[in-house]
């Protein structure tokens, strides 16, 4: 499902960085595991081409990322790739259904409400929907996040220590929520983190603190 | 659609920003478009009482209020003149004039000017009968189409005229013959609309209190009779007209007054004033393209998140930044018609104010071209206020901005 071959990254005044080949299947989940600095961001971003490679290739669906026209590109990952942060954010301007059917809408696909109510239900978000984000828990808004990222079922879902500000009750919920629902939407799941709480949950692991 | 709606959302978003910028908006846009329509309106509206009338006659004083007494029936007569001075232009067959029409003015009803006068005013302002009969007897009146409506008279309706233009109930001439309705006028737009016409010996009867009932019999000698306005038309334009004011100014007790160059002094000293009230405008449509660009611009930076976010959901760079262009549009679009809606509401109001006060009616509800180039410049300003911004946040880094 998404595969990365030789990626190197380099920031402007910083040495380049080079990253192990990576491979994940639709339905597999894998760990991303380093110290902070070890480039675990980077990463991620180099495999959701919101960052450009120094050279490598991240293809998704047998597609390289560099392929597609630029003029697609942040379509494409709008449809194929779903994100999920440490801190959510949000359109304040938005109330949570809203915030939900804009990713529908970005994406190019047609916005689906019924679909939107489905999915905040599956997350226990109902008595959520007008609300506007800020006024949700930080729990409701990681799993409002959650649903922002599984809407359109990506391909590939990629977390970005997304247990990290929640504590032990809410990250276990939030992780279990990520495996379930990655899972149940057949994407492939790459969660990077620092978090030592989920390390022993997910069996592909990898470990970036030997690439620096 | 659905970005047009996200950029109305994050207008809404922030009421207090979006109503100080409406506010200046619709005020600048509502000053710009109100002077236009006045200017236009009072132009439009002297205009059309200016009949073709080429001097206006009457005693010594100010020949603008000459004129506006004469013509447009706004201030107090300056005096009156003897009849006997003024039957040389009333002469037919005069080389030079060809229409001269005499008014007597002095008396009131509930407010509206009786005009004592000849069948020539009718001619001159063109005014036909919507009923009744036109004037032949004295103390016959023919009411003008507003004054009837407003004051609900029929045809028969009788009343005693009131000493003096303004409605004082203790000057009515109760001793006098009354007047009675003959006649009601078709309304044609003029300042005929707002009078009662009726012959000149009306007003003598009600004033010449020594020479009761002597109708117009009268010798030259003994002849004290007084008229106030004499309205000229000439019948060619050469060295003799030209000279005609100068020779009556100089040469008699009475004054001559062109409506042409009074109205044009009157009009420059007005566009003093509107002028200046337009730059102020203007300025203040500026500060409003500012306060636009300064509400953008300083929420750039709070919003850069929330922009990265619609790129990373899938927005292009140019779908972000139309969504922060289409809010200056917004803004504008909303501010101007606010604006444009406010000016005629106001002109609206006033032409209430003056319909009651001078008697003269008003269309507010009609729109200018100058409103439509207006909108549009008022359009330009939010769209150009919106340009650095949108740019601003077309550049917004998604990878550097996720990361916080």
């Amino acid at each position: 499902m998404i595969q990365a071959r030789g990626l190197t990254y380099q920031y402007s005044g910083g040495s380049v960085m080079t990253f192990p080949d990576i491979q994940c299947d639709a339905g597999d989940q894998l760990l991303i595991i380093g110290e902070s600095g070890t480039g675990k961001t980077t990463l991620l971003q180099l495999l959701s081409g919101l960052r450009q490679p120094l050279s490598g290739t991240v293809s998704i669906h047998g597609t390289k990322l560099q392929d597609v026209p630029r003029k697609q590109q942040d379509q494409f990952r709008g449809k194929h790739i779903g994100l999920v942060f440490q801190t959510p954010h949000f359109l304040q301007a938005l109330n949570v259904e809203e915030n939900i059917a804009l990713a529908q809408r970005l994406a190019g696909q047609k916005v689906n409400l019924s679909l939107v109510r489905d999915l905040l239900g599956r997350l226990g978000l109902t008595h959520r929907i007008r609300a506007f984000p800020r006024y949700c828990s930080q729990g409701e808004q990681q799993r409002i996040s959650l649903a922002r990222a599984l809407i359109n079922r990506p391909d590939i879902l990629l977390a970005d220590e997304p247990t990290s500000a929640l504590d032990d009750r809410h990250c276990l919920e939030v992780c279990g929520m990520l495996e379930a629902h990655a899972s149940e939407s057949h994407s492939a799941l790459i969660i990077v983190t620092h978090d030592q709480r989920i390390k022993d949950r997910i069996p592909h692991s990898m470990n970036l603190d030997h690439y620096v | 659609m659905y970005s047009l709606w996200l950029s109305w959302k994050h207008l809404v978003h922030k009421p207090a920003q979006l109503v100080l910028n409406l506010v200046l908006l619709a005020l600048s846009t509502g000053l710009i478009a109100g002077v236009f329509l006045f200017d236009r309106m009072i132009t439009e509206r002297l205009d059309r009482n200016l009949a073709d009338i080429d001097l206006v006659i009457g005693a010594k004083g100010s020949p603008l209020q000459l004129i506006l007494s004469g013509m447009y029936h706004l201030d107090a007569p300056t005096g009156n003149i003897s009849l006997q001075a003024a039957k040389p232009f009333l002469r037919p067959g005069h080389p030079l004039i060809r229409r001269a029409v005499p008014l007597s003015l002095g008396d009131s009803y509930q407010g509206y000017r009786i005009v004592g006068t000849d069948t020539t005013f009718y001619s001159l302002y063109g005014l036909q009968l919507a009923e009744g009969r036109g004037q032949k007897d004295p103390m016959d009146i023919v009411a003008g189409a507003s004054v009837a409506k407003a004051l609900g008279l029929t045809i028969g309706h009788s009343f005693q005229s009131v000493h003096g233009l303004d409605d004082n109930e203790d000057l009515t001439h109760d001793d006098r013959p009354g007047f009675h309705v003959t006649g009601i006028l078709k309304p044609n737009g003029s300042v005929a609309d707002q009078l009662l016409l009726t012959p000149l010996e009306s007003v003598w009867m009600v004033h010449d209190h020594g020479h009761e009932g002597q109708g117009h019999d009268v010798t030259a000698e003994e002849d004290h009779r007084e008229i106030t306005t004499l309205l000229i038309q000439y019948k060619v334009r050469n060295h003799l007209t030209l000279n005609l004011p100068r020779n009556i100014n100089e040469n008699t007790d009475m004054m001559a007054a062109s409506p042409a160059m009074e109205m044009n002094r009157l009009y420059a000293l007005m566009g003093a004033g509107t002028d200046l009230l337009r730059i102020l405008a203007w300025i203040i449509l500026a500060v409003s393209g500012l306060s636009i660009f300064v509400s953008l611009y300083s929420s750039l930076q709070a919003r850069r998140y929330e922009l990265a976010l619609l790129r990373m959901m899938g927005s292009s760079p140019g779908g972000v930044f139309r969504l922060i262009m289409q809010e200056g549009f917004l803004l504008a679009f909303a501010g101007g018609l606010l604006g444009l809606g406010m000016a005629h509401l106001g002109l609206w109001l006033t032409g209430r104010f003056l319909e009651d006060e001078w008697h003269y009616a008003f269309d507010a509800w009609v729109f200018l071209p100058e409103e439509l180039w207006l909108f549009l410049a008022v359009l330009g300003f939010g769209i150009i206020a919106a340009l650095f911004p949108a740019w601003q946040a077309r550049k917004v880094d998604i990878a550097s901005t996720l990361i916080g």
